[in-house]
């Protein structure tokens, strides 16, 4: 097994995808406790599916660089839906559930209308469960992403006391006067950030995964925020490694096997959660 | 000059108004307490109080020296809060957000601050246990260690004592009493008409008619004997 792996590792892709995934890994699971707290862990889901549909329209007018329009579309929409906890007609869940299968319906329908490609199927499945993209990145997709996750990093660890507090208690935080709605706006911005990216590494089906399952393993073990999102980074961390080598090692499709790797640590968490009492 | 002045303050949603217009006053050192029945706009009249939604109509002037944003706040213990994974320093040190503006993280002064109040709510032996899974009582606690880090003028308490057994519920209004005689103003949401007339200087009676007076005035009241003999009726 170990020179198999080596012999991978000689690729250029394979590195690639290793680095790529560790940093979206990190990313998503840092954010991720913030939104399982807010009641917010299918945001990830309903983002991802109308960045699903940007990528669709992108690919119709045949965009070279699809960043270009997915990311706008993603960040605007992130900011749309965690306004909607306030008050809207429409609550945050139902919201959510909307725009995550209107968008997905639409860019399925925009692809199949308007698409040029022989393998539509393909396309569309790669898109759903990023089954190759991640070993067919580009040098410059793989600095784009490092560019961006070394950012998103930076700014959480910069405003990680104002996430807390923002989390925590938003009321309270306004009443005191800290501007709770820049910082429930930049959450949605680093949110979009992150969802853009991973949707290269588990496609668009299964990020979600990639933001709550890390969150709520770390929540079984730990007691204080901190301890919780450490954790939480270091086990999603893991479970992309793990994910992405045994992909490589048995040729099963990278998304799901990192997902499967994250199901399985939740169920370990669990487990010891439960040995020790809580 | 008063913290707070009110003047024919109306409160509601969307331009609709709840209560009909209230006149207060609330001076330093003052232990206020606000009650009515439920519906009646208590909790409309906390959110204007704290600035998080605006008057319907009337002023609502805030002076002596107090900042708008310098009202601590004990909310009601929400959905969030109780699953949620912090430790009893992180939250109390939430409280000194505010004072950090864009800095990011906090200083010396603001851990110390953190470290003060949590003895003098005598929570400094919980500080590293999780939230949640600590009493009710002891929760209270912690937020108002988290309210007193935020402001030493004006603490705002919703129902402070609601979901509290008997025993803890006394300590927590000595507690809060205390807090007043240090010299903190207190104003308090409350259902317990007959602990807010043995805690508070002023009542602030809420609903289709307001009343607004000093503890004693408020007994001779007619509103105040109808409700305190209501009380009593009650079983305790």
């Amino acid at each position: 097994m170990i020179e198999t792996l080596m012999m991978y590792l000689q690729y250029p892709f394979v590195r690639y995808a290793i680095i790529v995934g560790v940093l979206i890994a990190l990313c998503s699971s840092l954010l991720g406790v913030t939104l399982v707290l807010k009641r917010f862990s299918f945001i990830g889901d309903g983002l991802s599916h109308v960045a699903f549909g940007a990528m669709a329209i992108a690919s119709v007018v045949n965009l070279t660089n699809k960043m270009v329009l997915v990311l706008p579309i993603t960040v605007i929409s992130a900011v749309l839906l965690l306004r909607t906890g306030q008050n809207t007609r429409i609550k945050g869940d139902a919201a959510i559930a909307m725009i995550s299968v209107g968008a997905l319906a639409f860019g399925y329908l925009i692809m199949n209308l308007f698409s040029t490609s022989s393998n539509l199927s393909g396309d569309v499945c790669s898109t759903l469960f990023g089954s190759t993209s991640i070993l067919t990145l580009t040098s410059k997709e793989v600095w784009i992403c490092t560019v961006l996750s070394v950012v998103v990093v930076i700014v959480f660890v910069l405003f990680y006391h104002k996430i807390f507090a923002v989390t925590f208690d938003e009321t309270f935080a306004k009443a005191t006067g800290v501007n709770a709605n820049a910082y429930n706006l930049l959450i949605a911005i680093v949110i979009a950030v992150i969802i853009v990216l991973a949707m290269n590494l588990v496609g668009s089906l299964l990020i979600s995964a990639l933001v709550i399952f890390p969150a709520l393993s770390a929540m079984r073990l730990f007691k204080n925020f901190r301890q919780v999102t450490v954790a939480s980074a270091v086990i999603s961390v893991i479970c992309a490694l793990l994910g992405l080598v045994v992909s490589i090692w048995q040729g099963t499709p990278v998304g799901s096997t990192i997902v499967a790797a994250d199901v399985a640590a939740f169920g370990i968490c669990y487990l010891a959660g439960r040995l020790q009492g809580r | 000059m008063s913290y707070i002045i009110a003047k024919d303050l109306r409160v509601g949603y969307e331009g609709k108004m709840i209560a009909d217009a209230m006149n207060f006053v609330v001076n330093k050192g003052d232990y206020l307490c606000i009650v009515g029945e439920n519906g009646s706009g208590k909790s409309t009249l906390m959110k204007t109080l704290l600035h998080l939604q605006e008057p319907v109509s009337g002023e609502l002037i805030v002076g002596d020296g107090l900042k708008a944003n310098e009202i601590g706040y004990l909310p009601q213990q929400t959905l969030v809060q109780r699953d949620f994974p912090a430790s009893v320093r992180e939250i109390v040190l939430s409280g000194c957000q505010s004072r950090c503006g864009l800095r990011p993280f906090y200083n010396r002064e603001e851990k110390t601050l953190a470290a003060e109040n949590m003895e003098r709510m005598g929570i400094t032996a919980l500080a590293d246990r999780c939230y949640r899974e600590l009493s009710g009582g002891q929760q209270q606690r912690v937020l108002l260690a988290r309210a007193l880090c935020a402001t030493q003028k004006v603490l705002l308490l919703d129902e402070p004592v609601s979901g509290l057994d008997p025993k803890v519920t006394i300590e927590m209004y000595e507690l809060i009493d205390k807090l007043n005689r240090d010299g903190i103003t207190i104003i308090m949401i409350s259902h317990d008409i007959a602990a807010a007339v043995r805690y508070a200087s002023h009542i602030l009676h809420v609903g289709a008619t307001v009343f607004f007076g000093n503890t004693e005035e408020y007994a001779e009241s007619d509103i105040g004997k109808f409700f305190l003999r209501q009380e009593g009726g009650e079983e305790r």
